[in-house]
């Protein structure tokens, strides 16, 4: 428990402009014998000494900083190993609500009193260490698989590269020529995967074991058990992180249908005409004559909807290669491309354009009408929408369709075998990919220390294989790092904290392990929850989830939650002071009320704001206790849930929404109104939101009276 | 098997051969990213950025797409990380001069420039009043002005503000520094030059919108109705000029019908022979927001090929099924003005039907294309670029990489997984030297 508290009131940047802080020094100083309390005119510059004298000459090991929001000055103000609590007096009370007025003092002494709560009940976290294996589990080595290894390796970890065929380079090893990489991006490239395989097996520390396969993995980042069968037998390995790279495969014939694949003989797939390439025997499979007029369909056009997630821009250019490859092979051979839409971005362009100079590569839009064969086997287009001027009719010895690159995540149940409550697969997108914030964290999966790289991602590119491999083993390697030091992963890097459950009063409901976006609960054989806290994310939602409110952490509890919503002073028998609780997310709601403030505006001060980890984090008993306690209205300030969530937790915004019918419930109970209790969407740029939308709540409450539980 | 990891080497520590420092030259969303990924693998960064703050292009945009969430809401995680994270180090308003060394040992020169106010600031604001002295917004690519003195944005990182010495008089004027009660301002700073080590180096400067003045054809700069799509970011930013209303820049009013003009400059050999990857996406973007703005406003978007690779492609359809937002493909010809209506006249041909069109319209918003920043002088050493001002991967120097669209036009996505590449190769060059 804190132990000896210090508060510090700052009176800088227009502060003691705005409210009475000698009010609130004295407020402190009763709320907290026995430890100093001071003022300056800015605590953030030479007096930041003040505070840490008093620390460490006076035994103070938790710090209260009423001065800036926590957003600014978080070095200024670490004083490790102290606890340090900020209450923010300036972007949320003084740069937002008249000076002098007495309800903005009293928002800023209910914000010192939270401050003090939080200060008093937060207790140093106790990391969890354990010893740690540093090695990383590559599965798939395609080329994704191989260039994580590669890099792996060379950062100093062990690897164990574990591959389903007998050969190594997957999909890499199979292609004939690659897209330019280099100026003037017109040529194709040989690959360099042999070279690439050479590299990894002159590496140290690396097991390659291949004709293998992951059948069941078990534990948490840095102590992860894998099984793996081969043809030799089984081997069991421990491995401290996994990247998952076990590439796409190409759709089946099904999905052409339409296109006449395995219906006519001379119809391809771009994966087959590859194989010939490689072969140098691009030739038709019903009579193996060279194939001298080809063409190519990108299937990207309107009616091809079930293709457009697994093509991508790689279907376009790799029409474009094989085009080449069909005039390099024949002399006077023909080829020709007909797309929707053409994709070569960035510097592909130049490759396109080399294309569309070879007077033997034919490129339209057009949409096959029909499709049909004739008696020498050459397949009849019937081309519409086309650029040449109305439909046209082309006989060719070779059609090839693109390929879709369907990811292998959506085979079975995936190439891990997780032993997970949760399922043996990683979660998914509808698309099979692998689910992930993919804008802001691509490589990240819901299961921490498992990352993804390559088609299982998306469809894409060699180099973009390579690359992502390089990612995911760096993501691995950190997930090692930060486990090794007890630390939380991304999102909430470095966290040292971790939730403890109070078992004695667990029902065993399983709510938590079900909840959890990132599959960190197990159940043992009592059916009690087991955290594996490696794999937590420290985002609470566990804690929103229970209903007996036994999770808590050292620095974020239930406790600590309901004894902050306690602290608040709420008048009675005054309708012109209603008492608001806004629970705002920290990483977006709450910046957005600071920005309210840095531009100035105005919203209700009699709205009390709680930061929380996440929406997912706030149990609906914490909403119905505020409520009890005598809070007029709650706000519940979040992000976006649904297909475009933007939660960093995936779905913590959207937990909360399904708990607002148990919120709804004991409203019911208590025979009050629902609009009482309220989920607003409130995105970090929206701070020009927050006057009206406060400030319409605030009327929603006081047309609906006070909250007649006040005083109970 | 605990024994797999044995024969590899062990972490190492930083000799005199060897720096475990990673340089960042760069501090948008690749720099940046980049620079997380390496430190909390347990690395040094220090990240070069010639702004007064991080976050680059991205803190300018609006929204993202497909999600179309708010660039700030993952800088705010980012910026977050990097302050709880003692082994990021950052200059802002410095450049790098010189990169010199071998891998595992470079060293790196730094010119710092004066911001003219140092880190006693609070960013109270108490100065911006007192200031005289103005200076078109370049935040917002010039629509408005701020004071000489100022604050880029409101979430800018670091809250510092800084002195534009281009507007201000300095130590002629001085008004700020009466003012300021935490003796923040200095005016008499001056750049100063350092040195630094590092491991290895990435590079993420980043691009520049392509000038549209240079496109005669489409009227940029001549009608004031004609913008750029970045500044189509800004005018439906909150934080822009308009706070957030899409007005037109000539008269104020809103814009009831707009005209997207792709490849303005992009995949033309007079301008920009590549494909800028990012702006058919963009352009559908911003349609959304014209459309959120004005419900009875119209989009119409002329592309020559709409580029919306892979699981985009739903985010086209899902912006296409709004019946006021059309896409013509075909090739503007000429924007001009009508001298009468004071509304544009947009010429182009229209492929499907082989024929040419007419759009009299409100507003006009050139796609027009990424740039790479190195175009404006790259770090003397060895770095190679391409025709088109990229980094050339395989002639640069071992222990030099690229990232984002410093090696080729991309989106925020591919920035954020090239930055988390780049850090890995990074950190393989630092373990490869030190155990040579």
């Amino acid at each position: 428990m804190a132990k000896k508290t210090g508060v510090y009131v700052c009176r800088g940047c227009g502060i003691a402009d705005a409210i009475d802080t000698q009010k609130l020094v004295r407020l402190a100083t009763a709320a907290n014998p026995g430890g100093p309390v001071r003022t300056s005119p800015a605590f953030c510059l030479e007096d930041a000494r003040l505070i840490r004298s008093d620390i460490e000459q006076h035994g103070v090991d938790s710090v209260v900083v009423a001065a800036c929001s926590l957003r600014v000055n978080t070095d200024v103000f670490r004083f490790e190993p102290a606890f340090v609590e900020r209450v923010n007096l300036r972007e949320q009370v003084a740069w937002s609500h008249p000076a002098g007025h007495g309800e903005t003092q009293s928002l800023a002494e209910d914000n010192l009193r939270m401050g003090l709560v939080r200060a008093h009940k937060a207790s140093p976290p106790k990391p969890y260490i354990e010893a740690n294996e540093r090695t990383v589990l590559v599965v798939g080595a395609g080329a994704a698989g191989i260039s994580a290894a590669i890099s792996a390796a060379r950062s100093g970890f062990g690897v164990v590269l574990v591959e389903k065929e007998v050969e190594l380079g997957g999909y890499a090893a199979r292609l004939h020529k690659q897209f330019p990489t280099r100026p003037p991006y017109e040529g194709l490239e040989a690959t360099d995967i042999a070279a690439q395989i050479r590299d990894l097996r002159s590496l140290p520390g690396v097991m390659i074991l291949t004709g293998s396969s992951v059948q069941e993995i078990s534990g948490e980042p840095g102590r992860f058990s894998v099984k793996i069968q081969g043809g030799t037998g089984a081997t069991e390995v421990t491995v401290g992180a996994i990247v998952l790279a076990t590439g796409w495969r190409p759709a089946g014939p099904e999905k052409y249908e339409s296109y006449g694949l395995g219906k006519y003989p001379n119809v391809v797939t771009t994966a087959d005409l590859e194989a010939m390439a490689a072969k140098r025997q691009i030739s038709r499979p019903s009579d193996q004559r060279p194939a001298r007029r080809v063409a190519f369909v990108l299937c990207d056009g309107p009616r091809d909807d079930a293709h457009l997630a697994y093509g991508g821009n790689v279907s376009s250019l790799v029409a474009l290669k094989q085009a080449t490859y069909v005039r390099a092979q024949h002399t006077g051979a023909v080829a020709y491309i007909f797309y929707e839409d053409m994709q070569t971005p960035g510097q592909y362009e130049y490759f396109y354009k080399s294309v569309q100079r070879d007077p033997g590569i034919l490129l339209s839009r057009a949409q096959v009408r029909r499709l049909s064969e004739d008696r020498d086997r050459n397949v009849v287009l019937e081309l519409g929408d086309t650029l040449l001027g109305g439909d046209i009719q082309l006989v060719v010895d070779l059609l090839v369709v693109a390929t879709d690159m369907v990811p292998s995540t959506l085979d079975g149940e995936g190439a891990l075998g997780l032993k997970y409550l949760q399922g043996r697969n990683v979660p998914t997108t509808p698309f099979g990919y692998v689910d992930s914030h993919f804008i802001c964290f691509p490589y990240e999966t819901r299961r921490t220390g498992v990352y993804s790289a390559g088609a299982v991602r998306q469809a894409m590119d060699l180099p973009s294989a390579t690359r992502d491999g390089r990612a995911a083993a760096l993501k691995a390697m950190q997930s090692i790092e930060k486990s090794s030091a007890g630390q939380a992963v991304h999102p909430r890097a470095g966290d040292l904290t971790y939730p403890g459950f109070f078992m004695q009063k667990c029902t065993s409901c399983g709510r938590c392990t079900q909840e959890c976006p990132f599959g960190a609960l197990e159940l043992n054989e009592k059916k009690n929850p087991v955290l594996n806290t490696n794999r937590c994310r420290r985002c609470g939602i566990c804690m929103g989830a229970c209903p007996v409110q036994i999770i808590s952490f050292n620095d974020y509890s239930v406790d600590m939650l309901s004894s902050m919503i306690r602290a608040v002073d709420i008048p009675e028998g005054d309708e012109e002071k209603p008492r608001i609780l806004a629970l705002a997310c920290e990483n977006d709601a709450y910046p957005a009320l600071d920005m309210a403030g840095i531009n100035r505006l105005q919203y209700p001060a009699s709205v009390r704001v709680i930061p929380v980890r996440c929406l997912g984090s706030v149990n609906s008993i914490l909403i119905a206790d505020a409520v009890s306690r005598g809070f007029d209205g709650v706000a519940l300030l979040g992000c976006k849930p649904g297909e475009d969530y933007q939660c960093h937790f995936i779905r913590g915004s959207e937990l909360l929404q399904t708990r607002m019918g148990n919120v709804q419930e004991t409203l019911e109970r208590l025979a009050l109104e629902p609009e009482r209790v309220k989920v607003m969407e409130l995105a970090i740029s929206e701070s020009d939101r927050i006057p009206a939308m406060l400030g319409d709540f605030v009327n929603v409450i006081k047309a609906v009276g006070p909250n007649p539980m006040k005083g109970f | 098997v605990s024994n797999v990891s044995e024969g590899a080497a062990a972490k190492v520590p930083a000799t005199p051969e060897v720096s475990r420092n990673i340089l960042v030259i760069g501090g948008g969303i690749a720099g940046v990213s980049a620079a997380l990924e390496a430190a909390e693998a347990g690395y040094d960064v220090t990240i070069i950025e010639k702004n007064p703050y991080l976050g680059g292009r991205v803190a300018q945009l609006y929204r993202y797409f497909p999600k179309l969430c708010p660039p700030y809401c993952g800088l705010e995680i980012n910026f977050r990380r990097i302050k709880d994270n003692p082994m990021i180090r950052f200059h802002t308003m410095a450049e790098v001069e010189k990169i010199s060394g071998r891998p595992g040992n470079f060293d790196v020169a730094v010119v710092l420039y004066p911001r003219y106010v140092n880190d006693r600031c609070t960013a109270c604001n108490a100065c911006v009043a007192a200031c005289p002295s103005e200076r078109p917004n370049a935040f917002n690519f010039g629509l408005g002005k701020t004071k000489a003195i100022y604050l880029a944005h409101e979430m800018a990182f670091p809250m510092k503000y800084a002195i534009d010495d281009s507007a201000c008089k300095l130590t002629e004027c001085a008004k700020c520094v009466e003012v300021c009660e935490y003796n923040a301002i200095d005016l008499g700073m001056r750049p100063k030059t350092m040195t630094l080590k590092a491991g290895a180096v990435i590079i993420a400067t980043g691009w520049d919108p392509y000038d549209a003045a240079r496109i005669d054809n489409l009227g940029f700069g001549k009608y004031p109705d004609v913008i750029t799509n970045v500044m189509m970011e800004r005018l439906a930013a909150p934080n822009g000029p308009t706070k957030g209303k899409i007005l037109r820049p000539s008269n104020g009013r809103e814009v009831e019908s707009a005209v997207f003009v792709q490849c303005a400059g992009s995949r033309d050999q007079n301008h920009l022979g590549y494909c800028s990857a990012i702006c058919c996406l963009a352009s559908l973007k911003e349609a959304t927001y014209l459309r959120e703005r004005n419900p009875g406003a119209r989009a119409h978007i002329f592309y020559i090929d709409m580029r919306t690779p892979g699981t985009y492609e739903f985010f086209q359809r899902k912006v296409l099924s709004d019946e006021h937002i059309a896409i013509m493909k075909g090739k503007v010809a000429k924007i001009t003005e009508d001298p009468a209506t004071r509304r544009l006249v947009v010429e182009a041909e229209d492929i499907l039907s082989a024929g040419k069109t007419r759009l009299s319209v409100d507003l006009v918003v050139l796609a027009s294309g990424m740039v790479s920043s190195l175009a404006r002088g790259a770090p003397a050493g060895p770095v190679a670029l391409d025709g088109d001002h990229f980094v050339l991967a395989a002639q640069t120097g071992a222990g030099i990489f690229a990232a984002g669209c410093a090696k080729a036009p991309v989106d925020v996505a591919t920035s954020v997984q090239d930055a988390t590449a780049a850090a890995a190769m990074a950190i393989e060059t630092i373990q490869t030297s030190a155990r040579r």
